[in-house]
C-alpha cells in the first residue's frame, strides 16, 4: 500500500503570478527613492570629469550650480561651439554672472546665505579660460567656498575621449 | 438572486502592467545625480602684492594649451605628479638646529627643495586653451599628495587615515561630543600639512 501516487494524467501546475505586482512595485519604489529629479534642463553639454579625491557636497539647500560647457543640441545653431555658462536654466553672460549668482543666494534665507557654496559642473573638454573667468567674477562678489562637482572614477583617464 | 452571490473579484493580473509602466516611466525621466566633488577655496581679492617667497618653497606646476603638464622646468607625466609633490612637501629640508625644522617630515632633506610643509607652496598655473578635465586631474593629484601625508601623519598619531576621520566628521551619525574632538584631531593634521595652493594669476 503506497502512500504516494504518481499523477501522471495531472498537467504541471502553473506558476502563479499574484506576487508579480509586489516585486515590481518594490522595484518601483526603489527607484523612487534613489533617483533626484534634475533641478535644472541641461542647455549646455555637461560630462563631467573623473577625480578620486571626492568628498560628498552637503546639503542641498546651500548650493548654487553653475553649468559650464558648449551649448547642447537646439542651441547650438544660434550659439556657436564656444563653451557657455548656465545658471538655473538660462545663459549667463560673464558680465551678468556675479549679480545673478548674488541674486541666488539672496533667495536663501538668511542664516545660510554665508555657507553657501558654488558647484561648479564644467563639462570636461570645456577650456579653463572660461573657468578662470567664472572663478575670478566669483572672486569679486566674495563667493569663496566652491566645489568641482566630478564623477567617482580615475582622473587620469580624464584627457581620453 | 444576484444580491446574494459574492461581490465578483477584481482581477488584478494588469496590476502587474500598470506598475511596470510607472516603473519605465521613472527609469527614463530621473538620472542619478552626482553631488561629489573637489572642495576648494578660492582666495580673496586682495590688492597688496604677496611677500616675496624663496624659490626653492615653491613647487611650481604648468599646464600648457596642449595639456602638457611642466613641474620644476620639467615635462612630467601625469601619473608621477603625485609622487612629485610629495616628495617636494614631505621635504623638510633645514637643519636640525632652525627653528623651523620639521620632525616629522620622511623626505629627502634636500637643500634645494622645500624647507617645511607649513611654508612649501605648490603653485598651480594653467593656459586658457587647457581642458577643464586636464586641470581636474591635475587638482585631483594635488589632493591626492596631500591626502597621503595626512593620512600617515594620523596613522601615526591617532592609529586611523585622515580620510577616515573627514568622512567620520561630516557622517551625521556621528554625535557631536565626538565630532568636536574628531574637529581637533582634523585640525592638528591639517596644521602639519596645510594646504598651500596658489592659481597665479596668468599672463
Amino acid at each position: 500500500m503506497s502512500k504516494f501516487k504518481f499523477k501522471r494524467n495531472e498537467k504541471t501546475p502553473e506558476v502563479s503570478t499574484a506576487s508579480l505586482p509586489d516585486i515590481v512595485f518594490m522595484l518601483l519604489f526603489f527607484f523612487m527613492t534613489v533617483t533626484v529629479m534634475k533641478d535644472d534642463a541641461l542647455k549646455v553639454v555637461n560630462e563631467l570629469p573623473n577625480a578620486t579625491q571626492i568628498k560628498k557636497l552637503e546639503m542641498k539647500d546651500r548650493v548654487i550650480t553653475i553649468y559650464i560647457g558648449k551649448p547642447a543640441k537646439p542651441y547650438d545653431e544660434t550659439l556657436g561651439e564656444q563653451p557657455k555658462i548656465q545658471i538655473s536654466d538660462r545663459f549667463v553672460s560673464i558680465a551678468e554672472l556675479g549679480s545673478t549668482v548674488l541674486e541666488a543666494i539672496n533667495e536663501k534665507p538668511e542664516p545660510i546665505r554665508a555657507f553657501v557654496t558654488i558647484s561648479l559642473k564644467v563639462d570636461k573638454k570645456a577650456s579653463m579660460g572660461l573657468v578662470d573667468d567664472v572663478k575670478d567674477e566669483l572672486r569679486k562678489i566674495n563667493a569663496l567656498k566652491i566645489n568641482y562637482t566630478t564623477y567617482e572614477g580615475d582622473a587620469l583617464r580624464n584627457s581620453e575621449n | 438572486m444576484a444580491s446574494r452571490e459574492e461581490a465578483p473579484q477584481v482581477n488584478a493580473g494588469s496590476m502587474a502592467d500598470i506598475a511596470f509602466l510607472l516603473l519605465i516611466f521613472f527609469l527614463v525621466t530621473t538620472s542619478i545625480e552626482t553631488d561629489k566633488g573637489l572642495k576648494r577655496m578660492l582666495p580673496s581679492e586682495s590688492t597688496s602684492p604677496p611677500p616675496p617667497i624663496p624659490r626653492r618653497n615653491i613647487l611650481p606646476i604648468l599646464i600648457n594649451a596642449q595639456d602638457q603638464l611642466m613641474v620644476n622646468n620639467e615635462v612630467l607625466e601625469f601619473k608621477d605628479l603625485k609622487m612629485v609633490t610629495i616628495d617636494f612637501l614631505d621635504n623638510g629640508g633645514v637643519s636640525i638646529e632652525s627653528e623651523s625644522y620639521c620632525d616629522y617630515c620622511q623626505g629627502a632633506r634636500d637643500i634645494k627643495s622645500s624647507s617645511n610643509p607649513d611654508k612649501a607652496i605648490v603653485s598651480l598655473m594653467s593656459a586658457r586653451e587647457t581642458t577643464y578635465g586636464v586641470y581636474i586631474t591635475v587638482q585631483n593629484e594635488l589632493v591626492a599628495a596631500y591626502n597621503a601625508l595626512r593620512n600617515r601623519e594620523a596613522k601615526r598619531l591617532y592609529g586611523v587615515d585622515f580620510t577616515a576621520l573627514e568622512s567620520l566628521y561630516v557622517d551625521s551619525k556621528t554625535s557631536l561630543k565626538a565630532k568636536a574632538t574628531l574637529k581637533k584631531k582634523i585640525r592638528s593634521i591639517q596644521k602639519l600639512f596645510p594646504m598651500k595652493l596658489s592659481e597665479a594669476e596668468r599672463k
